[in-house]
């Protein structure tokens, strides 16, 4: 049963299904690595992707014009980054407790939305899987690279451009040097809190997408609680990725191929009980990380409101 | 944040030492292997959650389950002597009373003890405690090992004080009713001092009650219920800088009257913080 | 501590007041008044929706609002907080509280014996611990299943059938045996890939274990629980076709579900309501089966059904019935 696991059918198969579940991980997940970077921690992601998905598929339910549902995730996720922003900068508040209660407004709202606007559950035409013209030709690999839906395309051309623009713009370096020691940045004339909003914002704004991605792209639906928790994990893999897009890009590759793998498992009547099948991708994630042994910090200003002194 | 790592119904000790190991772990990991505690303790929720949800349909399953085709995931009912008391008559339970005392005992072990002033001393700054002489690693470890038998210990006494048996309720929170997450919450409202939790537990635990009180009484949807538990929360904790401000001013008055900018008099909870 | 201890007694009056509002308690005028306690949404077109429609039904059958009211409280997947939940309802003076969630039967054992002159209902399982005021009902899910697996058997053509259920457990576990049972009644060359997601409300990935089915080869597909939206909507991607269970699931894809087991609680609620009425407070326990009609299988007219496969599903219905059939012996 092991070799039927090894089996091309199934390894494309686990590609396929890993590199989709990824994207919404790395919406979020980088967006949360600009905020963290620059010293602000979002534990609210989970209620902007919420916001976001619903925000979309009520927008491309109504109108069935895909940009309108993309924009209005990305109003509406942006809004409640900059509220967050807002809190977290202006009013200085604790960081940890304003995430998770805009995680509680994200996920009630969202819902409260649904049953008020829409009432049951139903489906819609979201974007569909496009294939790029001549890659997608390339025997094996093109049918699983170059033939998904243009979020998921997105999502992956963000990483090297997340990537560029914290360490080779001026923008990355403001952002770094605010995270790292805002009081130096500050007299060298750096407005903290303006880096802060403009990060925890776009923070907000990619977060959005990310629950598009869900609801008007990968499962063209809308539920109550639909991410279940993907915005927490995404917030993990943070950690995991050393505050780097390609190490949040590795981590979610990592843990979406190994719940792909554990699908497969399962389907392929491998016995392990089901339960230790969904423990592995957490798992390895976390063995993953004894054995790439890092030697990465936090920045170091991570959740400490900045303070003008005199 | 390993709260289900616990909770047979076995004696508590038992429970407490699987609780300390599932605590411990991410300290482990954390102290010799640098693996981030956050993304550690994360992914070790689930871990949890699964792991409890395979003990629960098999080996700890309650017999009378067995015997029927559908296997709700629960144990027997533990056994009367083992149910923590009630303080009559209310429905509240001895597990309380022993939060409140294990929240005093962490103060008084994190500020009247060596062992305290070392693990406070690791989390400001572990490069000068290392050079202090300071084992960083075991007390960074040590730490997580105490905070997972605490979380483990809340777990004991919701099933022998609320609960009576192990059971999940099919979400990833299994039977803790998302308790280790609010946890995080309450603990941050007590700008973590463990007195402060106290209060900020309770005002928290009032806060979800009332609301689903609210709930009832109104019938409103449950949806807007979370809406606005989200809402007092961030409206909460948005007062901090109103709070902080009006300690300066405060503390500025007092100085203004004894005439003497040096022997400024900080409020209690801002000493706390100083030296949280 | 000044802000928060403010906040506390601001929290605590409000909860006070409210409360006060809400303890009006008894029946006002004759109206037998229900409150219901469910572990999802009201919507989720599977678990909690399935009593929800129930209790409009029964309502109705007694004569609207005027005769019977009924209250909601939804997404109580806290079990303590149903638990609370429970408790005071039944302290409010309501008649008959529902508490449909197998979760909850330790909280139940608790509170019931507080309150001897209500009467509660425990879903879904049979056990009524002994206890003279709790009535347990239960829904024989693996009969409908077995009559979803036989045409999933029949309409088969990869000979790959694939399942999608969120923890082997209770309602679940007892339809996907029925289901797996019916497609190797019908057909024993078929396979059956059963794929348990461990989770009640993750999509995404209810979405991923189908599209797995699929490329795994099934063409027909069934699985059980509020997360299997997700993995409608692969089936309708693929033209793979789907059977539905506890709500009619039609309308997500009605080019591909073929058919639905629909849960009808209103019947076990109406009975409970009248052995009430004649002082039998519980210790009864229910099941719906095809049999009293608490379960019946829906067809999708939108869907072409080849009419053998239809007269092999209804034949499968009246075995189960009249017992010639043992769905999980």
């Amino acid at each position: 049963m092991i070799e039927s696991l090894l089996s091309a059918q199934v390894l494309l198969g686990i590609l396929t299904s890993g590199i989709r579940l990824a994207t919404p991980y790395l919406y979020a997940g980088i967006g949360e690595t600009f905020g963290q970077r620059s010293g602000v921690l979002n534990l609210g992601v989970e209620g902007q992707m919420l916001v976001g998905a619903f925000a979309a598929f009520y927008a491309v339910q109504r109108t069935g014009n895909l940009v309108l549902g993309l924009l209005a995730a990305i109003v509406v996720g942006g809004l409640m980054g900059l509220a967050m922003a807002f809190v977290s900068v202006t009013l200085r508040a604790k960081q940890g407790i304003s995430g998770i209660g805009f995680f509680l407004f994200g996920l009630g709202m969202s819902d409260l939305l649904f049953q008020t606007l829409l009432g049951t559950v139903q489906t819609v035409s979201g974007f569909r899987p496009v294939s790029i013209p001549l890659l997608s030709d390339i025997p094996v690999l093109g049918p699983i690279f170059f033939n998904q839906n243009l979020l998921v395309y997105t999502a992956y051309l963000l990483v090297p451009v997340a990537d560029f623009v914290m360490n080779k713009t001026t923008l990355g370096l403001k952002i770094r040097a605010v995270g790292e020691n805002p009081e130096a940045a500050d007299s060298l004339g750096v407005s903290v809190a303006r880096v802060r909003y403009i990060t925890v914002t776009l923070g907000g704004v990619l977060s959005g997408i990310a629950g598009a991605s869900l609801s008007i792209a990968l499962l063209n639906v809308f539920q109550q609680n639909l991410t279940s928790g993907l915005g927490f994990i995404a917030v993990a893999l943070v950690y995991f990725g050393g505050w780097r897009a390609w190490g949040l890009l590795a981590g979610a590759l990592l843990f979406s191929m190994v719940n792909a793998l554990q699908l497969w498992v399962q389907v392929l009547g491998i016995p392990i009980p089901s339960e230790f099948a969904v423990m592995m991708p957490y798992v390895l994630t976390i063995v993953a990380l004894v054995i790439a042994v890092q030697r990465v910090r936090p920045p170091t200003a991570l959740t400490k409101p900045f303070i003008r002194e005199g | 944040m390993a709260l289900r790592w616990s909770s047979y119904p076995q004696p508590s000790q038992r429970a407490r030492w699987a609780a300390r190991s599932g605590g411990g772990i991410p300290g482990l990991l954390k102290a010799h292997f640098n693996v981030n505690e956050i993304l550690s303790t994360v992914m070790m929720n689930q871990i949890a959650v699964q792991g409890m949800n395979f003990l629960l349909l098999g080996p700890i399953i309650d017999p009378v389950q067995l015997e029927r085709a559908s296997r709700i995931p629960q144990t027997a009912r533990i056994s009367s002597t083992f149910s923590l008391p009630r303080l009559v008559p209310t429905r509240l339970h001895l597990g309380t009373v022993i939060a409140i005392l294990m929240a005093v005992a962490v103060y008084i072990l994190l500020w009247r003890t060596t062992l305290g002033y070392r693990i406070r001393a690791v989390g400001l700054n572990p490069e000068a405690s290392r050079y202090a002489g300071i084992n960083v690693a075991r007390h960074v470890a040590l730490s997580m090992a105490l905070s997972g038998a605490l979380a483990g210990l809340a777990g004991v006494v919701q099933v022998f004080g609320v609960n009576f048996r192990m059971f999940t309720d099919g979400s990833a929170t299994g039977f803790t009713g998302s308790a280790g997450f609010h946890g995080i919450v309450a603990a941050l409202f007590g700008q973590l001092h463990p007195l402060g939790t106290i209060p900020a537990a309770f005002f928290f635990g009032g806060l979800l009650v009332g609301a689903n009180r609210l709930q009832r009484a109104v019938q409103v949807p449950a949806a807007l219920i979370v809406t606005l538990n989200g809402l007092v929360v961030v409206f909460v904790v948005s007062t901090e800088l109103w709070r902080q401000q009006r300690a300066r001013r405060r503390a500025a008055e007092i100085a203004r009257e004894n005439e003497d900018p040096a022997s400024v008099d900080v409020s209690p909870l801002d000493e706390l913080e100083a030296t949280a | 501590m000044r802000k928060i201890t403010s906040l506390v007694v601001m929290v605590t009056l409000l909860a006070l007041a409210v409360s006060a509002c809400g303890a009006g308690g008894g029946d006002a005028d004759g109206t037998f008044r229900i409150a219901v306690v469910t572990p999802s949404a009201i919507n989720d077109l599977a678990f909690s929706q399935s009593i929800y429609e129930a209790m409009i039904k029964v309502q109705q059958a007694k004569g609207g609002a005027d005769n019977l009211e009924f209250v909601v409280s939804e997404n109580m997947f806290v079990v303590d907080d149903a638990g609370t939940a429970i408790r005071d309802y039944a302290s409010q003076g309501y008649d008959l509280v529902i508490a449909h969630g197998s979760q909850y039967g330790g909280v139940l054992q608790e509170i019931a014996p507080d309150f001897p002159d209500i009467s509660f209902a425990w879903g879904t399982t049979v056990d009524t611990f002994g206890v003279d005021n709790i009535f347990a009902y239960e829904a024989r899910s693996e009969e409908g299943g077995y009559v979803n697996g036989v045409m999933a058997g029949a309409l088969t053509e990869s000979d790959i059938v694939g399942v999608v259920g969120p923890i082997e457990t209770g309602d679940a576990k007892l339809y996907v045996d029925g289901f797996i049972a019916g497609v190797r009644a019908q057909n024993p060359s078929a396979q059956v890939n059963s794929n348990w997601i461990g989770s009640f409300s993750d999509v995404a990935l209810a979405s991923e274990a189908a599209q797995t089915h699929v490329s795994a080869g099934a063409d027909v597909m069934a699985g059980t629980a509020q997360m299997v939206v997700g993995a409608i909507g692969v089936a309708k991607d693929n033209g793979v076709l789907w059977f539905g269970t506890q709500a009619s699931q039609t309308s997500l894809a009605p080019e591909i579900v073929v058919a639905n087991q629909i849960y009808d609680w209103s019947g076990v609620i109406l009975e409970i309501i009248d052995l009430m009425g004649q002082g039998t407070l519980g210790g009864r326990s229910f099941e719906i089966t095809l049999e009293n009609e608490g379960l019946y299988m829906d067809y999708n007219d939108a869907f072409d059904l080849p009419s053998d496969v239809r007269a092999r599903a209804d034949e499968t219905v009246q075995g189960i019935i009249d017992g010639t059939i043992d769905v999980l012996p």
